[in-house]
């Protein structure tokens, strides 16, 4: 398998009143292409961080991410983005948003755009919404609204800061498997952060567990259930192993394994 | 809402006509005022006068605010430009425009030009602030979210920060029209003609309380008419915000 997304020795560290507070540490992980990683690990371990030296929005201080073997300097419209926030331009429809990133690719006409915008607008299910203002959606509207922009430029890797947090249960399980199966139609790469376990382990093929002061990686813990998923495998005994597995790589991380700051 | 407005208006002039009814010294009643008021629109000077006074808010005004648009913007985008630009804003706006005045008169002479740059100062310095706050407060993941879509930093700052910090730019304006208003009377003590801060000074010589009065109204409605008129514009500009 070819690798997508490598982290090699990747430190990130931020000035902090005259200090430097190191919010990722060395971190080395190699993602492969079409392999959904998804990472957890306690809040301020340094996740966002990590996945936004990938994007090429933080610049890492020590070592490099390599995406497809060149070191990433830059945000690029390969890399698509899925922000916790949302960040949608409050300013303009549904359907502005989705085709906002086809405007700035060219050779792409406005009846391309169009149309390719509405596949999006209708594979999340806004096409009702289409000339909606983002204020009028609801949390899991204008979700699927973000998923929907960041497809729509077609990118061969999806990565995904806590995009289901905001969420209720029922929304949230939707999304997993709309994205599951958007995913083995379109075969990308994705990098998915989370807190909940649950949706770590339901999605992907390896989780990473990352532990806090300064930001590492804990423990890698392959899922080996099969793509694709369903609630049957959610249920399964297996699927509880292996949450119990992460779970306690997560909330028993000990003392001695969390160096004094 | 509109019919307690109007039964303000009403308590407010019935006040007014008992204080005047009731002797207040030299206070006329709302009927001298409009009489006065007629005979001032009779004759064309209100007319002039307000035409005189509503060239120069304009002027400034639109002067100021199209100077503090892209003030606002340089300052908020490049750090440098705030670096070098910031301590000028600060210090001026601590000066009330009115203490600019015998400074604008002797470099620029009594003719329209120390008006209108007192006035376009006045308004400038109320909305670059509120400009540069929009800019500077464009939610960083709004940025973030164009760039990974693989915008650059101009289509960035056309598509996002613009449209982003429109709402805090109209603001500013509105805050600008207001300070275009409160400097237009000072302005006009620089030798004016015409105006209706002129003619306010005129009555005041000659002790016409009516004619004050009157000025009063006009400059009160005037503004109100044009704050209202920005507040619209805003409303459809800003018509995607979330309110609360
Ligand atoms: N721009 C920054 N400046 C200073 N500290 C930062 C910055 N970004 C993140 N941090 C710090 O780095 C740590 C990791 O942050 P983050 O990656 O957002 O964690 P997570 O996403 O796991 O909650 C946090 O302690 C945070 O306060
Ligand atoms: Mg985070």
């Amino acid at each position: 398998m070819n690798t997508k997304i490598s982290f090699q020795q990747t430190s990130c560290a931020f000035p902090v009143n005259g200090a430097t507070f190191v919010a990722v540490d060395r971190v080395s992980l190699d993602i492969a292409d079409r392999e959904v990683v998804t990472v957890v690990g306690p809040s301020g371990c340094g996740k966002s961080t990590l996945l936004n030296m990938a994007a090429g929005l933080v610049n890492p201080t020590g070592g490099d991410v390599y995406v497809d073997g060149t070191p990433v300097r830059e945000p690029g419209p390969e890399r698509g983005v899925i922000f916790q926030q949302y960040a949608l331009f409050p300013w303009l429809t549904v359907r502005a948003n989705v085709e906002f990133g086809l405007t700035l690719q060219r050779g792409v006409g406005r009846a391309e755009r169009r149309r390719r915008a509405q596949h999006f607008i209708d594979l999340v299910g806004l096409t009702d919404f289409a000339d909606a203002l983002p204020k009028t959606l609801s949390g899991g509207m204008r979700q699927r609204c973000a998923i929907a922009r960041a497809y729509a430029v077609n990118p061969s890797i999806l990565l995904m800061d806590e995009p289901f947090g905001a969420l209720d249960a029922l929304t949230r399980v939707q999304m997993q498997d709309q994205l599951l199966r958007a995913w083995s139609a379109e075969q990308r790469t994705i990098m998915f952060i989370t807190h909940d376990v649950d949706e770590a382990v339901y999605l992907a093929n390896r989780v990473v567990v990352m532990a806090a002061r300064p930001g590492r990686i804990k423990e890698i813990i392959p899922v080996e259930l099969p793509y694709p998923r369903s609630e049957a495998h959610r249920l399964s005994p297996e699927f509880a192993k292996i949450r119990n597995r992460v779970w306690h790589a997560v909330y028993h991380q000990t003392p001695e394994e969390e160096p004094a700051t | 809402m509109l019919a307690l407005n109007v039964v303000a208006v009403a308590v407010g002039l019935g006040v007014w006509a008992g204080l005047a009814r009731a002797g207040v010294e030299g206070l006329p009643g709302p009927v001298a005022v409009a009489r006065r008021g007629w005979e001032l629109i009779e004759s064309g000077t209100l007319l002039k006068d307000t035409a005189a006074s509503l060239r120069r808010v304009l002027i400034g005004f639109l002067l100021g605010s199209l100077l503090a648009i892209p003030v606002g913007f340089l300052m908020g985008w490049y750090v440098t430009a705030r670096g070098l630009i910031e301590p000028y804003v600060q210090f001026f706006r601590t000066i009330p425009p009115l203490a600019i005045i015998p400074l604008a008169i002797v470099l620029l002479g009594i003719g329209e030009t120390p008006k209108i740059f007192v006035i376009t100062l006045a308004a400038f310095l109320s909305s670059v602030i509120s400009t540069f706050q929009g800019v500077v407060s464009v939610d960083k993941t709004l940025i973030n979210a164009a760039r990974v879509l693989g915008a650059r930093d101009g289509v960035t700052f056309r598509r996002v920060v613009v449209p982003a910090s429109s709402p805090f730019i109209l603001v500013g304006m509105r805050i600008g029209l207001g300070s275009a208003w409160a400097t237009l009377v000072a302005a006009e003590l620089i030798a004016a003609q015409q105006g209706v801060g002129y003619r306010m000074q005129q009555a005041q010589l000659y002790y016409d309380l009516p004619t004050i009065f009157v000025g009063l109204i006009t400059i009160g409605v005037l503004g109100l008419i044009m704050d209202r008129i920005l507040l619209l514009i805003e409303r459809r500009l800003t018509r995607w915000q979330e309110r609360r």
